[in-house]
């Protein structure tokens, strides 16, 4: 059975974003494992002559010419902004003090 | 320990240089959606679903996009991808709304080419080949604001403010391989470079090229290695490096860093450094010691580009003529010295200079007309030379007109005004002005004599033998003429006048 170390997890919700209590990170460390032990099922079939692909339809080269359309307003577009300033959104500190 | 001098660093160390360029296109709509891109709107009134990641938004790919990028590989010597992808690169940051960024990761649309520079040495010309690595679509970022703090850095700062106009503004990536082997010259041939790519760019017409508005940036990776040694050393990368004279600050900068800590036994940090303008110095940002993890993987939004052959083949039918190559032809057939040739370029009169010769004016002639008069009127009215009414046709017709001996350089000018003003062709202007060469030597002659009368005391220097101060009485007879005559002719008959010829 795979399994993901604690660290792992806890690297996964760092990048992800997402707090996570000791708790939790060490449930889900074994729970991860039996997540990716049923995606590794796919690894059984014959994939020889299967090309790898990212999207459903088989389509290419789906374009629009540059053409200008009208944007939303400001207002509409700060809508729903949690935070707003001087037609600009407005978010926490993004870095401390230290260098 | 004093900062090593240059010369003591080059003397030790070979330097290793990178260098990622980004480049906006100058698309009227952004990459993904078909908001304008204007520079300098007002905040956020050039935003959409899509370029705000509002939930359901979908990207659908610019088609003028993907041509200029296929033109750019082409014109710099690249192997154009039959099928590449977008793919998302995952990172947190206010400036991309949608916690990803839309880019290329393992299938860049052009990869593997080159660019010859050229810079000057001691030795004389060096030509160096800068190999590009790849070059790749994405979109750019939105501005921030910081607020608070003692400097309005993001250090310290209280919060940010954010403008997504800029936001998904298509961007090109220009990433060359490693470049080894410009030993002292490092600085000057990454200034070369980028110099070059902005000419080549500009000549593709598919970017604004403006260092000074961002819509060129480069990004510089130096490291040094002790002469001889194969062991690359460890890079930093100093990014917002705005000028061209910044770009060969900022590795020299950087080079005379490394040195100093090699030198004392430690480590160069691998490191994201940013470019002080105002010092030359650069100052670290972000710490690249935790190794980003940008978990990139094929958009599922966007299907893959895959650009016909024939369609390349068409692309790299209409590539203009390499500009440095066309710059040295140009200054070689006409014979340009070196400071006019620069003044063309920096007035950018060289295509409508060129267009000129090709309509059969003078080079010399043409040139001068273009970067004295015609250059001085644009610039009294605010304008660039290329927006005045006044075509390379006429400028042709006018140095035709002065060959002919019906026009003097000073009667060219007023027809200059009056095609400025509307008035029409040079022929035109001269017939409804009753413009024309006073050849009558007769009324010239009543002219120098009304002159010699009134500034008799300059006459009779003149007479004895001071010529410098005929200038003033020739100058007079001119105005007397209303500029009519010809200053040649003049000078003749006043110098027979006043017994001097």
């Amino acid at each position: 059975m795979s399994s993901l170390s604690r660290d792992d997890v806890a690297k996964l919700a760092g990048l992800a974003r997402i707090e996570m209590t000791e708790e939790e990170l060490v449930s889900l460390s074994s729970q991860f494992g039996m997540i990716l032990d049923a995606v590794a099922r796919v690894q059984e079939v014959d994939l020889s002559g299967v090309k790898a692909t990212s999207h459903p339809q088989p389509l290419e080269n789906v374009a629009r010419p540059d053409v200008v359309l009208p944007s939303l307003s400001p207002e509409d577009a700060l809508s729903g902004a949690p935070a707003k300033e001087d037609s600009r959104f407005r978010v926490p500190q993004i870095l401390g003090e230290a260098e | 320990m004093a900062l090593p001098t240059y010369e003591e660093v080059i003397a030790k160390w070979d330097p290793v240089l990178g260098l990622e360029v980004h480049v906006e296109l100058n698309t009227h709509s952004k990459m993904f959606c078909s908001c304008a891109t204007e520079f300098g709107a007002e905040p956020n009134t050039q935003t959409c679903p899509v370029c705000l990641a509002l939930p359901g938004a979908l990207p659908v790919v610019n088609e003028k996009a993907i041509e200029s990028t296929i033109l750019i590989g082409l014109a710099l010597n690249c192997k154009i991808a039959p099928y590449s992808r977008f793919a998302r690169k995952n990172y947190f940051y206010p400036d991309m709304p949608k916690n990803f960024q839309i880019s290329q990761y393992d299938e860049p649309i052009c990869f593997d080419g080159y660019v010859d520079v050229e810079i000057e040495t001691e030795e004389g010309p060096k030509q160096f080949r800068i190999e590009i690595e790849r070059v790749h679509m994405e979109e750019d970022t939105g501005k921030s604001l910081h607020v608070g703090g003692a400097t309005g850095r993001i250090h310290g700062a209280d919060y940010s403010l954010l403008d997504y106009n800029r936001a998904g503004i298509p961007l090109v990536e220009i990433v060359t391989k490693i470049v080894p082997g410009t030993g002292k010259y490092a600085p000057e041939v990454a200034k070369a470079y980028v110099a070059e790519l902005r000419d080549i760019l500009r000549g593709l017409k598919v970017s604004d090229v403006k260092m000074e508005q961002g819509s060129l940036r480069c990004d510089a990776n130096v490291s040094l290695k002790p002469i001889g040694s194969d062991v690359l050393g460890t890079r930093s990368e100093t990014k917002n490096v705005n000028s061209l004279r910044s770009v060969e600050r900022a590795i020299r900068g950087e080079m005379i860093r490394h040195a100093e800590l090699l030198n004392e036994g430690k480590k160069v940090k691998q490191e994201t450094r940013h470019f002080q303008e105002d010092t030359g110095l650069t100052r670290s940002g972000r710490s690249k010691e935790q190794a980003e993890d940008y978990r990139y993987f094929p958009d599922p939004d966007l299907v893959p580009v895959t650009p016909a052959a024939a369609w390349i083949e068409e692309l790299r039918a209409t590539l203009p003529e390499r500009p440095s190559l066309r710059r040295k032809r140009i200054k070689e057939e006409w014979n340009v010295p070196d400071k006019e040739m620069e003044a063309m370029i920096n007035a950018d009169v060289l295509d409508i200079v060129e267009t000129t010769v090709l309509l059969g004016a003078d080079p010399t002639k043409a040139r001068t007309w273009w970067l004295g008069e015609i250059s001085r009127i644009a610039n009294d009215q605010n304008v660039a030379v290329a927006d005045l009414s006044i075509t390379p046709a006429h400028v042709a017709e006018l140095v035709a007109l002065v060959a002919a001996g019906e026009l003097t350089d000073k009667l060219a000018r007023q027809v200059v005004e009056g095609v400025i003003a509307g008035e029409g062709k040079p022929s035109e202007v001269v017939a409804k002005r009753g413009i024309k060469v006073v050849n009558d030597d007769g009324a010239l002659m009543a002219a120098i004599e009304k002159v010699c009368a009134e500034q008799a005391e300059t006459a009779e220097k003149v007479r004895g033998g001071h010529l410098p101060a005929a200038g003033a009485l020739i100058g007079a007879v001119m105005k007397e003429t209303k500029g009519q005559a010809d200053a040649a002719r003049v000078r003749e008959l006043l110098l027979g006048h006043l017994g001097q010829a």
